[in-house]
């Protein structure tokens, strides 16, 4: 172990880690990285977990990462490419089945097939939420300003805000209507929401997905709204609201990090988990590794969710009492489950044809939002949902690297699971009974997907939690509530990346704007660290 | 018409389209709502010429139609749109926009009068939903029936003459604005002597079925009288120089714009003369009150360009080069040979006869020429010949 001192050391290494990571490296600053596994990337990994197959086993789509960090780390260059993928569909029981496309006048006929209404309802609901898209969009760069703050920062933060939200050019000047709208929209359900636009069930429910995954919220709860939009707000090469696949996996995106990092000057010190946060005089000065050797920093950066940070590697004797209370108070609740799935073929779907592009995007399974209600029901009730909201997606289609010729993977995201079950918590029979649940349901929409099963990785929120580290399993490092975002993300006073600890920083997806794997927080907190150490933050960004 | 849904076949063919194929020398296709509408069939120019000289034929099924039927057809149309319309009577057509609360315009369209129980109102942008939140209340169903009529314009000075050697009877005596049911070749056909060309010109409306018909019988008389399909591009030329705007291309419709400063209300767009305050609560009047009041800050005008060189997407200017607007459309205007455009200025330059400056990109060999061209401000409606509005129509 070298004895180096550190300008910064980052402690956990996730896309927004290394992206805080990269960003310092470039500065100039003697930085480091300190990984558990002997892998980096967090949620954001491609693992081969049986041979031949790579899996995307957290994370598997990618549409957030913002381009402004792609080209700042120069991620290409170090072999990053994003594929983006056409459509989507929801099948239902009865054989039916609703794709989206995005092909504008194909997509409208696919709607119109249940209601004409709904088709050019879409319209007016696809330019709506795009608008709520430009006015989140400058805010994910921004440090939250405090509005209770009298500080410069804060005031100019607040004005630049305002002064965005009425420009005449770039949202053409929002009056009271659209500040009305958007309050709404980021406090409503996402099935009221919905309601106002669309008649049809399918319909409605095809689009409540987005407000649901990741989410221990259900389509009737308010604040559901908002988890839809934080889905919509990425984009594919200026496609607002489009996915695409990381060629290789989504470890692809920390692979490139990673070598973007060393390119610069930083270090990755893997398999080495931190015990504990080294704090004198109310000052961070170093970590302590499992192993028991230190690393010392003249400032650290937690890529660790704010409860693990605070509850389990800084020592609560160094912590004001209100602080340590509001991070036990963070809701970060699991209630999610993902299947990762080497298959000998492709599935043949009962509904959805070959050769449909619709087939080859996300695929959903839910008959309802009434069925997804039901499914959250279960969730609080602590089981996994009966019939549970189902997103799947086969990434070998489009990309050549992640399954042997002819052989596919098949990532399953499932909604809901909870992290503590209500009779007697998880064991291994029931994590194999929970997953053959979920590959039965898929089974029933399909004629060859039982045989053609190599074999299965089934991770609940406990498997989640022990892997990554992300606590309950919580894929966006807690809830994306209106109580949890902006100035009050993660805690309300601390929303800048600073901690009650002198020298120590947030940068994960606990902190402002949120989880998914966009890069912004991992940015925002090497700005405000390069702003402390009065240095330039050099940036497309800005 | 063959046109079941299939991912294979994101555009929906006309009944017309087995002859635009054969036609459509070019295979060049625009999206038309979801329609495969020919651009250019073989050269423009002379789909225009044909339709400022002989007869030009214009697959126009695309349009969205809805009928409004039920006792209080009227009361809803009147309540819709700005204009009044309780007058209106049986085989008229009027010319309408429509706003939203904000008196912003949604559409403009034509209503077509049946009888006063049932009317039918054409546009260009899908409003299935606004009509029927609108019908709530009001004894009328409102049915989308575009997929069930075919429609072809038929516009230039020899479409009277041609539907007369056809045997349409009587074509000649209906007057501007009107419509009736006629016998073409052996079909029931509905004709309206509308069009968007600002020219003699007939709308021939008729069921899938007939299409084929009556398609090949407009141009019977082909080879004394020259009548030629028209593309999109022909049409997007006529309708500039007749001085129709188009909802999407000269102002955002107000239910679709993303950024809320591009709508525009009925003043802004030279349409006051559509809007009559005086009749009973339509959508959008108590803010079109006010609206009247108040200075335009903006209009939309015609603009009579130095040069010959198209102004399209060109920034405005005032002498003392403030940026004062954009143009919306801009062509050559082979009739009139004159620089033609639509444009948006601001308060100072509003009245007719006020000059402004156009910067114009012109492209030539891979260098573009900045050309700063003098603009006299304009009616919109550069091309209004006595023909067209002559009763009879000359045959």
């Amino acid at each position: 172990m070298p004895k180096t001192k550190y300008d910064v050391a980052i402690v956990g290494g996730g896309h927004n880690g290394l992206t805080t990571a990269c960003y310092l490296a470039k500065a100039g600053l003697k930085v480091a990285v300190i990984e558990r596994h002997s892998y980096v990337g967090g949620a954001a990994v491609s693992r081969e977990l049986h041979p031949g197959w790579t899996y995307s086993n957290c994370s598997y789509v990618c549409s957030l990462l913002r381009p402004e960090i792609f080209r700042d780390l120069e991620l290409s260059k170090y072999g990053l490419q994003i594929i983006p993928y056409e459509g989507s569909a929801t099948m239902l029981d009865d054989g039916r089945f609703y794709a989206h496309y995005s092909d504008h006048d194909l997509n409208y006929r696919s709607i119109a097939q249940f209601s004409k209404k709904d088709a050019e309802a879409y319209e007016r609901f696809g330019k709506d939420v795009m608008r709520q898209c430009k006015i989140i969009k400058p805010l994910l760069k921004m440090t939250p300003p405090d509005p209770t703050s009298f500080r410069p920062k804060d005031i100019m933060g607040l004005l630049e805000f305002a002064k965005y939200f009425a420009a005449k050019d770039e949202l053409g000047g929002l009056g009271e209507k659209e500040i009305y709208d958007t309050i709404r929209f980021w406090t409503m359900s996402v099935r009221d929401y919905l309601e106002e636009y669309f008649e049809s069930d399918i319909v409605k429910a095809h689009l409540a997905g987005s407000a649901i995954i990741g989410t221990a919220l259900g389509p009737y709860s308010p604040g559901s709204a908002y988890v839809l939009l934080h889905h919509y707000m990425g984009e594919v090469d200026g496609t607002v609201g489009a996915w695409g696949y990381s060629r290789g996996g989504m470890g692809s995106i920390t692979k490139a990090m990673a070598a973007s990092l060393k390119a610069n000057g930083g270090d990755i010190i893997a398999g080495s988990p931190v015990t504990k946060i080294l704090i004198k005089n109310n000052r961070s000065h170093g970590v302590v590794l499992e192993n028991g050797d230190e690393i010392f920093a003249d400032k650290l950066v937690s890529n660790l969710d704010v409860k693990r940070t605070f509850l389990k590697v800084v020592e609560k004797k160094e912590l004001p009492d209100d602080f340590y209370n509001a991070v036990k108070n963070f809701k970060i609740r699991g209630s999610s489950g993902k299947l990762n799935i080497a298959l000998d073929d492709l599935p043949i779907w009962k509904s959805i044809p070959e050769g449909d592009p619709a087939g080859t995007g996300d695929l959903h399974i839910t008959q309802s939002i009434e069925e997804m209600e039901g499914a959250y029901d279960d969730w609080k009730d602590g089981r996994w949902s009966q019939f549970p909201y189902v997103d799947m997606c086969i990434p070998s289609i489009n990309d050549p690297t992640m399954a042997p010729q002819g052989k596919h993977y098949m990532s399953v995201f499932v909604q809901y699971v909870p992290y503590n079950l209500a009779d007697g918590g998880w064991t291994e029979e029931k994590r194999l009974e929970f997953g053959k649940h979920v590959m039965g349901r898929i089974g029933s929409y399909s004629e060859n997907f039982n045989d053609i099963i190599k074999h299965a990785e089934i991770r609940t929120p406990k498997e989640l939690e022990k892997e990554v580290g992300l606590t309950e399993g919580n894929i966006f490092q807690g809830e994306l509530t209106m109580d949890q975002l902006m100035f009050n993300r993660p805690i309300p006073g601390y929303a800048q990346y600073k901690t009650p600890i002198k020298n120590l920083y947030m940068c994960g997806s606990s902190t402002h704007p949120g989880g998914g794997v966009m890069g912004a927080p991992g940015a925002n907190a090497a700005r405000e660290i390069l702003i402390d150490l009065k240095k330039q933050f050099n940036s497309h960004y800005i | 018409m063959g046109n079941s849904f299939s991912f294979t076949k994101p555009l929906l063919e006309t009944p017309f389209h087995e002859r635009t194929y054969e036609a459509c020398y070019n295979n060049d296709w625009y999206r038309w709502a979801g329609y495969k509408i020919a651009r250019e069939y073989s050269n423009t120019e002379l789909e225009y010429t044909a339709m400022r000289n002989t007869a030009g034929v214009l697959d126009i099924t695309p349009m969205h139609k809805y009928d409004i039927k039920g006792t209080d057809a009227i009361k809803f149309v009147d309540k819709l749109v700005t204009r009044n319309v309780t007058e209106i009577n049986s085989g008229q057509v009027m010319y309408i926009i429509w706003c939203n609360e904000d008196g912003n315009v949604i559409d403009d369209g034509t209503v077509f009068c049946f009888n006063s129980n049932h009317l039918r109102i054409f546009c260009a942008e899908r409003n299935l939903n606004w009509f029927s939140d609108t019908a709530i209340g009001f004894n009328v169903e409102v049915e989308d029936v575009s997929d069930t009529i075919a429609a072809l314009a038929f516009q230039g000075p020899l479409t009277c003459k041609i539907l007369n050697l056809l045997n349409v009877k009587d074509i000649e005596n209906l007057k501007p604005f009107y419509f009736d049911k006629f016998d073409l070749n052996g079909c029931k056909v509905t004709i309206s002597r509308t069009g968007f060309s600002g020219d003699l010109g007939y709308e021939i409306w008729c069921k899938n079925e007939d299409a084929i018909n009556v398609w090949d019988s407009l141009f019977t008389f082909n080879r004394d009288y020259k009548v030629l399909p028209a593309g999109m591009n022909a049409l997007e030329m006529v309708r500039v120089e007749a001085g129709f705007i188009q909802p999407n291309a000269d102002f955002m419709s107000a239910e679709q714009a993303l950024r809320p400063n591009r709508v525009r209300n009925p003043y802004e767009l030279g349409m006051g003369w559509l809007v009559d305050l005086n009749k009973n609560y339509f959508t959008g009047k108590k803010n079109l009150v006010n609206l009247k009041k108040k200075t335009l800050t903006k209009k939309l005008v015609g603009l009579d360009i130095q040069g010959d060189k198209p102004a399209i997407g060109s920034v405005l200017y005032d002498k003392n080069k403030k940026e004062i607007g954009i143009v919306t459309a801009g062509m050559w205007s082979p009739s009139l040979k004159s620089n033609i455009a639509f444009g948006y200025v601001d308060k100072d330059h509003m009245k007719i006869g006020s000059k402004v400056f156009a910067e114009i990109y012109h492209p030539e060999e891979l260098e573009y020429k900045k050309i700063w061209a003098e603009c006299s401000v304009v009616k919109k409606q550069f091309f209004n010949p006595p023909r067209r509005h002559k009763v009879p129509a000359e045959i």
